[in-house]
């Protein structure tokens, strides 16, 4: 059997804060999920499986919470898978989801992914005590900073970057009403103030910690096509890719991974692209420290290598730009780690399907998601596009 | 030379802070209140304790119900040796108790003193917690027998529960891989010990259970220098739980003479603005009394006052 | 259906504790190593790998990252995990075969269970909120469950017996097995209750372990294996896990996933691998399949002689593929199951062609 198409029917969110004090995991996920199916216009009835992604347990104290929450899902009787691949595990879920449906396995697929890191802390459960080892690094941040100073010193960057892209996601983040911090008012000068956490790192550069779920529903052709009949729109599938590579060894690059950089090849390829930057119209690309951006700008393929500091420079990330990268706000605006990548899936679908409301961005005929995870060593992405896939 | 790996005691302690949402919250809060809640499916039955969707329909549940509290043993096990957490130290009754006006039944522990009082279809009646925050353990256990005369009556009063904390203690037994058992051994001693596959392989420091790049085990050992050149860093300045070292202290990569894999530690005795990629430093070793299987046997890096290494030197591990 | 088989399957010895890590290197180097060598290929030739494993097992988060080291990730490898038994992370191998995009798959799953209480851990798969608090651990549950049918008559403690000293005895062929010998079913009777009504003999052992399995498409099983198991049914559900309103004698995802996976048709199964870490649950699962007296059920000794957790349900896949590929069975079937007392279950049917 050859390999079937795959939409977007509809895409669901909840409203990202530090701490959901209101209401149960379950009762948090079924927000998600009952905006996505009210998004998609299906009911119980239509959903033939359940992929449902999160990343480590220790966040909320319980093992394979979906076991507990199975009924809530919808699942009973059906087919559950549950995903986990770190901090990428949000977008891998989709990536399964996808499989599921161009594998004529199911109809339609339920893609759900979450987090509610306000049961527990986020630091402490990244950083248990493991014994025979002595902690040194600080947390995520303290991981990633010295790989960030690697890029400014062999690109030759300004220092002025990285607070240019949080001024822009915290700007996008205040016309998303899902968004975590909304900060319409943040400058360059108020970023550059703001406490150096892991040099060269800012506070303002850096991402929250947030609760919160996203959910996708995905179809074949057929329940596109019935989508479409009904005068709504659909976002068509039109590649995945996953790469993973080791967390440390000789020689690792670090700044600009080869599993990133493979995965995007292939991407591009599968998605006949090839000049992305021309092709992509918005691209949703997790971004937790604001350099970040220019790095992936050149991991992905999007600017030649060194050219990533540029390209964001002059302004062609923002809204308007030649590619607007996280009109959403991204990660820096919200980012329940489990459900970051899905997020960006679905923030890329709504491009495509003109519902990013106060965020769209103009004529978006394709768009990319991305999500990475562990040390940069999981990278899992997709196109979607307004057209169905012609290759 | 077979040598036991290392093991140390791991523990994962933390109390979690749920928030229970309208459903839960009408159960643990009625436990508060010495009162059992129930609420009633689209199909009629009424499910103890209460699910937060229909099975049927999804949607939430809205029909609570109160129920006795008192009921039936559906089913039970014996807990021989109780375990840390559960609900009584002494050896119990695990059961499934469907309360008189409840179609489902709920798990709890039965005090019945020893297996022989045990029976399906006997009658067991909820034993309340003296102090009640609204939780499970509210419930403190059931006991044989019905509902007795001078049964406590439901109290009312104080505002809906919205969260419950719930502790997890779990205790691991770590184990080393025998390339770090080796390494640590080495460190006891005063040395740092990298590992490779073979002569031709790049020599991991600490060694890996398997090369990264090809998935052989890493069984060849390298003594390595301890000095050696920073590749990159950044400066911490940010306190977090668990932290150890007070900020601002510098984190950086430090490629020892010999190694393949730079790793990440301290850099002191030096102003951290003056820290630079490509610096020459040499490890301070703690005084060898305090000395344990570990690299905090190394205290910090500080500079060896050589002349910074060639950026072509290092530039292939950033 | 596209055809995709198993053309290899190794596994670590079942050990009561390895020496090893909870990251499971150790183990699982010498099953790739096996494989690559059985089949004549190396790392390069796998299109995707995917893995299955619980961080709450470990005692860490991300456990599942230091595994990759055990393959050799350099070039970058395709690549996904899943937080469940690696009989789903077959599943979604065998999803990925069927879209087209890779020819070859390896699926592996690992667990060094004695690292801490597992019992105690399993407590942490039921509801948070009001269940897992009073820390109900796994063999109690599933005493409770093996309960409901003693008193409806729906199995005794001697069937229960029968089926640990068939298991062991069938063992005895298996070198990997933990446990296997002859053993008296009065004497297991006479033994003490562990979480009465359960023996001892009833219960899983406690298994650190590992696996890995092989899968390919068309001409590249056929290239790959004389004889591919090949997969004509394979689907997993779930049943709530409200264990207080649902009836536990029975497990309807298992009969509804059987039912898909062999078309209605379990009359001609030579084999059936269960994941049954609990006597009386291999009676509920082969009443649900519909299996009668003429299949062999566990030859390997099934998980009662060895239950590596989170590899012991992809080794029953491999189990029932090794019948088919030695020729020694025709028609397979093999079970796994995640959750606590059967919540949710996966079937696969495996067939030999001409």
């Amino acid at each position: 059997m050859a390999k079937q198409l795959a939409a977007v029917l509809g895409t669901g969110q909840t409203y990202y804060v530090a701490k959901r004090h209101d209401v149960t995991m379950a009762g948090m996920v079924r927000e998600a999920i009952d905006r996505a199916m009210a998004d998609a216009h299906v009911g119980w009835d239509d959903i033939d499986a359940i992929v449902i992604g999160k990343a480590p347990d220790l966040f909320e104290g319980s093992m394979m919470p979906e076991l507990a929450m199975s009924d809530a899902l919808g699942a009973h009787g059906k087919p559950l898978l549950r995903v986990h691949t770190a901090g990428s595990v949000g977008a891998s879920t989709g990536n399964v989801a996808t499989s599921l449906v161009q594998a004529g396995v199911h109809k339609r697929v339920l893609a759900v992914s979450w987090e509610k890191q306000s049961e527990s802390n986020a630091m402490w459960a990244l950083s248990t005590p493991v014994p025979f080892t002595m902690p040194v690094g600080a947390g995520a941040g303290g991981f990633f900073a010295p790989h960030v100073r690697s890029y400014i010193r062999r690109s030759g960057a300004p220092d002025h970057i990285g607070a240019m892209v949080a001024v822009k996601d915290r700007r996008n983040g205040a016309l998303n009403p899902y968004a975590h911090l909304k900060q319409p008012d943040i400058t360059v000068e108020s970023v550059q103030a703001s406490q150096m956490l892991w040099d060269p790192i800012r506070y303002d550069e850096t991402c929250p910690s947030s609760d919160g779920a996203c959910a996708i529903v995905i179809g074949n052709e057929d329940a596109a096509e019935a989508v479409i009949s009904e005068g709504r729109k659909v976002a068509w599938i039109h590649a995945t890719a996953m790469r993973t590579e080791p967390l440390s060894y000789a020689g690792r690059n670090v700044a600009n991974p080869q599993a990133g950089r493979d995965a995007s090849a292939a991407l591009w390829k599968a998605a006949g692209i090839t000049d992305p930057l021309t092709e992509i119209d918005e691209a949703e690309i997790y971004v937790p420290f604001s350099w970040f951006e220019p790095m992936w700008l050149e991991n992905l393929g999007f600017v030649p290598e060194g050219d990533g500091w540029k390209f964001t420079e002059a302004g062609e990330t923002a809204i308007g730009g030649r590619l607007p990268v996280n009109a959403s706000g991204g990660v820096l605006s919200s980012n329940p780690i489990g459900a970051s990548g899905m997020i960006r899936y679905a923030e890329s679908a709504m491009q495509v399907m003109e519902r990013a409301g106060d965020h769209q961005v103009d004529s978006v005929r394709k768009a990319f998601g991305h999500a990475y995870g562990g040390g940069s060593q999981y990278f899992a992405m997709w196109v979607v596009g307004a057209d169905r896939p012609t290759n | 030379m077979a040598e036991q790996p290392l093991r140390a005691p791991l523990n994962l302690k933390f109390d979690y802070t749920r928030s229970v949402g309208p459903t839960i919250g009408a159960f643990v809060t009625a436990l508060r209140d010495r009162k059992v809640v129930g609420a009633r499916s689209s199909d009629g039955r009424v499910h103890v304790p209460p699910p937060e969707f229909d099975p049927t329909t999804h949607e939430p549940m809205t029909d609570f119900v109160d129920v006795s509290d008192t009921g039936t043993v559906v089913s039970w096990s014996w807990m021989s040796e109780p375990i840390e957490g559960q609900p009584l130290t002494q050896p119990f009754a695990w059961a499934l108790v469907k309360l008189d006006g409840a179609d489902t039944s709920i798990l709890h522990a039965v005090d019945a003193g020893s297996p022989d009082a045990m029976s399906t279809g006997m009658r067991v009646r909820v034993r309340w917690a003296d102090e009640r925050t609204g939780r499970i353990q509210d419930i403190e256990c059931f006991e044989p027998g019905e509902s007795g005369s001078g049964s406590t009556a439901a109290v009312s009063g104080g505002d809906p529960v919205t969260g419950i904390v719930t502790p997890i203690d779990l205790h691991y037994t770590h184990t080393a891989s025998f390339e770090e058992t080796y390494y640590l051994r080495g460190l006891m001693e005063g040395k740092i010990i990298g590992g490779r596959t073979d002569a031709n392989g790049k020599v991991y420091v600490p060694p890996r259970g398997a090369n990264p790049t090809d998935g052989m085990p890493t069984k060849e050992q390298v003594e390595v220098s301890d000095k050696g050149t920073i590749t990159t860093f950044c400066i911490v300045n940010v306190p977090f739980m668990g932290q150890q070292i007070k900020p601002p202290y510098v984190a950086a990569y430090v490629l020892l003479d010999g190694a393949d894999i730079p790793f990440l530690h301290l850099i002191l005795d030096v102003d951290a603005t003056e820290v630079r990629m490509g610096m020459r430093v040499e490890a301070v070793w703690r005084p060898k009394e305090e000395w344990e299987y570990s690299l905090r046997n190394v205290s910090h890096f500080r500079p060896s006052g050589e002349p910074d290494a060639d950026y072509d030197s290092y530039k292939h591990h950033l | 259906m596209t055809d995709i088989a198993v053309v290899g399957f190794a596994q670590a010895p079942h050990v009561r504790e390895t020496s090893g890590t909870t990251n499971g290197v150790e183990m699982l180097v010498p099953c790739f190593q096996e494989l690559y060598s059985e089949l004549g290929i190396t790392k390069s030739d796998i299109g995707f790998w995917c893995s299955g494993s619980s961080d709450y097992l470990a005692g860490r988060s991300f456990s599942f990252i230091s595994a990759i080291d055990s393959i050799g990730a350099v070039p970058p490898i395709n690549e996904s995990h899943v937080e469940m038994d690696a009989a789903w992370a077959l599943y979604e191998a065998w999803v990925k075969l069927m879209t087209g995009e890779v020819d070859t798959a390896l699926v592996y799953g690992f667990g060094k269970s004695s690292a801490g209480n597992l019992r105690q851990i399993l407590a942490m798969q039921m509801d948070p909120y009001l269940v897992s608090p009073l820390w109900p651990d796994s063999v109690s549950v599933a005493g409770l469950q093996a309960r409901l049918g003693l008193d409806a008559g729906k199995w005794t403690a001697e069937e229960m017996a029968a089926i640990a000293q068939r298991s062991r005895a069938a063992a005895k062929s298996n070198p990997d097995a933990q446990i296997a010998g002859d053993v008296d079913i009065e004497a297991l009777l006479a033994s003490e209750f562990v979480a009465d009504p359960l023996r001892a003999h009833d219960c899983a052992p406690i298994t650190d372990g590992a696996a890995a399995i092989i899968l390919a498409r068309g001409d590249r099983a056929r290239e790959l294996c004389e004889r591919p198991a090949w997969i004509t049914g394979i689907e997993h559900r779930i049943d709530s896990p409200n264990i207080g309103s649902r009836d536990l004698t029975t497990s309807p995802s298992t009969a509804s996933a059987a039912r898909a996976a062999t078309g209605g048709d379990v009359s001609n199964i030579d084999v059936a691998e269960l994941h049954a870490p609990f006597t009386h649950q291999e009676i509920i699962l082969r009443e649900a399949i519909g299996l009668t007296d003429a299949t062999t059920i566990n030859p390997s000794g099934g998980p009662l002689t060895g239950n590596p957790m989170f590899s012991g349900g992809l080794e029953r896949i491999g189990h029932a593929a090794r019948q088919i590929m030695s020729g020694d069975a025709r028609r397979a079937l093999a079970h796994a199951t995640s959750g606590p007392v059967l919540q949710q279950n996966l079937v696969a049917v495996l067939e030999g062609r001409n």
